[in-house]
């Protein structure tokens, strides 16, 4: 069954090739897969969803897909959650539409594919698979320097892959299989050298992939110029899976080698929270400025995972992350999809050219005010939920008698965090929606309903998870 | 009692969400807002008196949970009376007062929302959700203070007060994680601190829970957002401003001194910095109300000096005498708040005192009214104030005689700017149009007034006090004739003259202290070289180094290497993408060897 979820877009692709309606087929088959990934989520603990065919006989290797526990099923909520919000906000240029929507479809099937394998190699190269698309929607599609923001994000995780590709090939000659479950079952350890080393490799390349300080300037320019639905299910949804890996196969199988990179790790999330957040402060474009932003929460994420790499037994870590995956993701996903309403209604995208345009567009900022306080982590929205956890789960250990360890030094930074996103988001908020109406924004049309529908369901993500985050954290018990 | 508890806390976010959705601009909307914040002072007063914890799970991992509850005890249920009865005469003052305003609609369903966060506030049972009402208030005070988003100085005053509370809230969250570990509990009902944690530990963690009420109490350094958050609509100041969200700093400070034991506290260094800070604030801001011009600036500061009152008694270990005089404070101030609605309202928007003059003729009722809340404010014996300040003098005159006497000169100086305001205000002859055509404001806005008025008067005798005050202790003499009670009515008396001396008759202030009337610099200071020069100038300057190295060696070095051979594939197709096949090809070939040529 989880191969119909993931097989879905793919077979939307080839439809939308061999010339289906390009708009439609996308959405048909999205929302296919929100009613598919909603009926999963309610009933993952059934054997109905594995799904195994052999691949190759010997090393054994399937293209396996299950749904383990309630992080892989978290995960494909938040894919096919983006996925529609995205296909649905998509406008694409007049003659590209398959390309467009096609490309959607397929960063959407990799994801899936990547959060529900089960098997090392196709967990790798579902990733792969929507990577492409999205290095062509940029290169293709984008706007301002695209040719350029394409290049360096191609080389960036092409990069990145590969030294994750080393690692997990390390791990699998370990362990002599490529199937995570016998991985994690397995008595086998590997001992504390090569540990080190695997470990190092994969918080690189995984790391490169989620925009790990110093790793993070692809980021920007990237979704600065990407289309609106690959920013959104890039930045929502693929990048996702860098955090996931480590969560999946770093934490769990070399938990050694990672507690030997526990400060270096620190301090490059606290270089994601407070460098990159002081980039952000300074981004002169709203669509820089989102990129900027999203490469700074992942510090907090970072934050949850290193708590637990100092102490196995934090059981709130793991979780924490998870929350605070999705959330990003959905609030991440609402703002660019609402950044190029904005630019599309006033022509302009840049923070000093804008204002007042709450009094002619009430709706976008209303919505748009949600999305900027979900990401500054109000409480009620998904975000704060997360990231509270996260910030519980660094002090978890924290023994007062002792002192303030590394972790909670790391929080302690963290925090300062808050204020610095509360500082660009409310900045921009400002310049954009409120003052006097200035000439861009002085008959800007408003947000229309067909518009909504994306940012609505996005939203109702954010509020269910926000006002009662056990709605998510069950599935993790 | 679960039911109206419930009831209690959520009918406000039920009404805020009918509002905003169905409602909308209807005009039910303002009368909806208005019923719902009379139903919870109803349940509110039912609920007086009771006592227990209700709760559900929020988020819950394994064994640890975080829960939303409602602890009821004579501070909470007493404290709810106060928001809701302000809550209420606000609401109804602003069905006049807001009446063309052309997004009442808006208006109204931000003080539902309000009245729901402060609720949360005051019911919390744990320091989690104490948090999470903490920063839902902070948002609805942002709405509220940005109502007039197209004035550019209301959208700058609401951004600013969330990042002044902002800021305090990186110290809060950091004082309720370190208090997690000392205490092994997040509930305010199971608080108990092991003895082998250190003073300077536990000091620490409560100086950072301090920073959270420095921030939305408005104590120095983070006090700039107050006078500023005066761009919102007069009612609001009335009612967040100056009653009830200000308070929840020393509300929430004394809900920890009760979790923890006051014995805790006493001679902890942290006591001493929360003390003394408390009293310089109340020092300076009445130092910077002596120059206002704006009758709500003036007001402001003068809710500052209150606050910075409350705060001292508290670090005094005097939790009580500071929620006293929160309570009596509530009152008076909410009424000078609303009264000055009332003249703003009557002279066409003129917020500026020098341009009233007069009123008493013009606004008897009004006048009478905001004149009991003046007395109330200054202290006059036998008003609501007069007891309040007298608990919190005698604390400071038992703990320490500075602070006593920092205490008693603001004690001078609240009678002198009050007097000034009041001579000039409401005495005297118009000064300008406006002032001569002013006329009585309409009953839907007196009543409340005089609600209050009676309530500045008498809210702090014991047959009323005992009944709703939150934490109020029963003197054994309704005054104590002694050394702090002649000193603190020779202080009122002083004030009073000097302020009748200069300002008796005058048409123009006769004083001009620039660095007061400049309020110390202090938000020039901030604006100019914290925002400005440090964070901006700062923030351009990582920019730039993250373009610098990270960005142009380290990754430029790499990509330069990598444009090299990408090249040679862009001259056989287009460069991307078979650049990155070849580094997915290499990939799937290592795979391959690895596992099965090995």
């Amino acid at each position: 069954m989880l191969a119909l979820l993931v097989f879905l877009p793919i077979l939307a692709f080839i439809a939308i090739l061999l010339g289906a309606p390009a708009r439609l087929t996308a959405i048909g088959a999205a929302a296919a897969n929100l009613a598919l990934g909603i009926y999963a989520a309610a009933t993952w603990q059934c054997d109905c969803w594995s799904f195994s065919i052999p691949v190759l006989a010997k090393p054994a290797m399937n293209l396996a897909f299950g749904m383990p526990d309630g992080m892989s099923v978290i995960m494909i909520l938040l894919t096919v959650i983006v996925t529609l919000a995205a296909v649905l906000s998509g406008s694409a240029p007049a003659g590209k539409e398959k390309l467009y929507f096609g490309s959607s479809l397929l960063i959407s099937a990799g994801a899936l594919g990547a959060f529900a394998a089960t098997d090392l190699f196709f967990f790798f190269a579902f990733h792969e698979l929507a990577l492409i698309p999205t290095f062509l929607m940029i290169g293709m599609l984008g706007r301002g320097e695209r040719k350029q923001a394409a290049w360096k994000i191609t080389i960036y995780l092409g990069l990145g892959s590969i030294i994750l590709l080393a690692g997990l090939v390390w791990i699998a000659n370990s362990f002599g299989t490529l199937d995570m479950g016998e991985m994690l079952a397995s008595s086998t350890t590997i001992d504390a050298a090569s540990q080190k080393s695997i470990a190092a490799l994969l918080l690189v390349g995984f790391g490169t992939l989620v925009s790990l300080f110093p790793f993070h300037s692809w980021a920007a320019p990237a979704y600065a110029s990407a289309p609106a639905p690959t920013a959104m299910l890039h930045a929502g949804v693929l990048k996702k899976f860098g955090l996931y890996g480590l969560l999946r196969i770093a934490l769990p199988l070399v938990p050694d080698g990672l507690h030997a990179w526990l400060v270096p790790l620190l301090v490059l999330l606290v270089g994601n929270i407070l460098w990159v957040g002081l980039v952000t402060i300074s981004q002169k474009r709203l669509d820089s400025m989102l990129g900027s932003s999203s490469v700074m929460h992942m510090g907090y994420i970072f934050l949850a995972i290193a708590a637990v790499i100092a102490v196995p037994g934090n059981e709130i870590g793991q979780p924490a992350a998870v929350l605070l995956m999705f959330a990003h993701g959905i609030s991440i996903a609402l703002l660019f999809g609402l950044a190029d309403r904005i630019e599309r209604n006033t022509g302009s995208i840049d923070l000093d050219d804008l204002g007042g345009l709450a009094k002619s567009a009430p709706k976008l900022a209303f919505i748009f005010g949600i999305g900027a306080m979900a990401s500054i982590g109000l409480p009620g929205l998904a975000n704060f939920s997360g990231e509270i956890l996260v910030f519980l789960s660094a002090f978890k250990n924290y023994d007062p008698a002792a002192g303030l360890g590394p972790v909670q030094i790391a929080c302690i930074l963290a925090v300062w965090g808050v204020v610095i996103s509360a500082v660009y988001m409310l900045r921009a908020y400002r310049n954009i929606f409120q003052g006097p109406a200035v000439e861009s924004t002085e008959s800007a049309s408003d947000i229309t309903l067909t518009d909504r529908i994306p940012a609505v369901l996005l939203i109702l993500a954010l509020l269910a998870v926000g006002l009662y985050p056990n709605l998510l954290l069950n599935l993790l018990q | 009692m679960n039911q109206e508890a419930w009831t209690l806390l959520f009918l406000p976010l039920i009404t805020a969400v009918v509002c905003q959705f169905i409602l909308r601009k209807s005009f039910i909307t303002p009368l909806a807002s208005t019923a719902s914040a009379l139903i919870t002072l109803v349940l509110a007063i039912s609920l007086l008196g009771r006592e227990g914890t209700l709760s559900f799970d929020w988020a819950t991992i394994g064994d640890f949970k975080l829960s939303i509850g409602i602890h009821l005890d004579k501070l909470s249920t007493g404290m709810m009376v106060v928001v809701t009865g302000i809550g209420t005469l606000v609401h109804i003052f602003s069905l006049a007062y807001m009446d063309q305003d052309e997004a009442k609609g808006r208006y109204f369903t931000g003080l539902a929302f309000f009245m729901f966060s402060m609720t949360g506030i005051v019911l919390a049972s744990n320091f989690i959700m104490t948090f999470i009402f903490w920063e839902l208030v902070g948002f609805s005070s942002y709405l509220l203070i940005g109502h007039w988003y197209q004035k550019a100085s209301a959208a700058d005053a609401a951004k600013k007060a969330f990042l002044c509370n902002r800021v305090g809230d990186f110290g809060f969250m950091i004082g309720i994680l370190m208090l997690w570990g000392i205490t092994g509990t997040l509930a305010f009902g199971e608080m108990e601190v092991s003895p082998a944690v250190s003073t300077a530990t536990l000091s620490a963690a409560i100086l950072c829970i301090f920073c959270g009420a420095i921030g939305k109490s408005a104590q120095l350094p983070l006090h700039v957002w107050l006078p500023d958050a005066m761009e919102g609509p007069t009612p609001v100041s009335a009612l967040i401003h100056a009653a009830t969200m200000v308070a929840a700093g020393v509300y929430m400070l004394f809900r920890v001194q009760l979790s923890l034991g006051a014995e805790v506290f006493h001679g902890l260094q942290a006591s001493v910095v929360i003390a003394w800070t408390g009293g310089i604030t109340a020092l300076v801001a009445a130092l910077m109300a002596i120059q206002q011009d704006d009758i709500k600036k003036i007001l402001a500061y003068s809710t500052l000096s209150q606050l910075g009152y409350m705060v001292m008694a508290v670090g005094l270990v005097a939790g009580e005498a500071g929620m006293f005089h929160l309570y009596t404070h509530a009152w008076f101030k909410a009424l000078l708040f609303l009264g000055s609605g009332a003249v703003i309202y009557s002279c066409h928007h003129e917020q500026d005192i020098w341009k009233m003059g007069g009123l008493w003729k013009k606004l008897p009722i009004t006048t009478a009214c905001f004149g009991a809340g003046f007395l109330a404010l200054i202290a006059i014996p036998f008003t609501s104030g007069f007891f309040s300040k007298e608990q919190i003098l005698e604390a400071a005159h038992h703990e320490q005689p500075v602070l006593f006497w920092i205490a008693v000169f603001v004690a001078v100086l609240t009678p002198f700017y009050m007097t000034r305001l009041f001579l000039i205000a409401f005495m005297g002859k118009p000064r300008a149009h406006g002032a001569e055509e002013a006329r009585e404001v309409s009953p839907v806005m007196w009543v409340p007034l005089a609600i209050l008025a009676t309530l500045a008067l008498i809210s702090g005798y014991p047959f009323i006090a005992e009944q709703i005050a939150p934490a109020y202790l029963k003197p054994h003499h309704l005054i104590h004739l002694g050394f702090t009670t002649y000193v603190s009515i020779g202080a009122v008396l002083a004030g009073i003259a000097a302020g009748f001396a200069l300002y008796f008759g005058k048409d123009k202030d006769p004083l001009d202290i620039p660095l007061l009337r400049n309020k110390f610099y202090i938000d020039d200071i901030y604006d100019k070289f914290i925002v400005r020069y440090f964070q901006d100038t700062f923030a351009a300057l990582i920019h730039f180094f993250d373009e610098l190295f990270i960005n142009g060696l380290a990754v430029g070095g790499l990509s330069r290497a990598s444009v090299s051979v990408g090249n040679f594939f862009r001259r056989v197709q287009s460069g991307n993408l078979q650049a990155y096949s070849y580094a997915f090809g290499l990939g799937v070939v290592l795979v391959i060897y690895f596992t099965v040529f090995r």
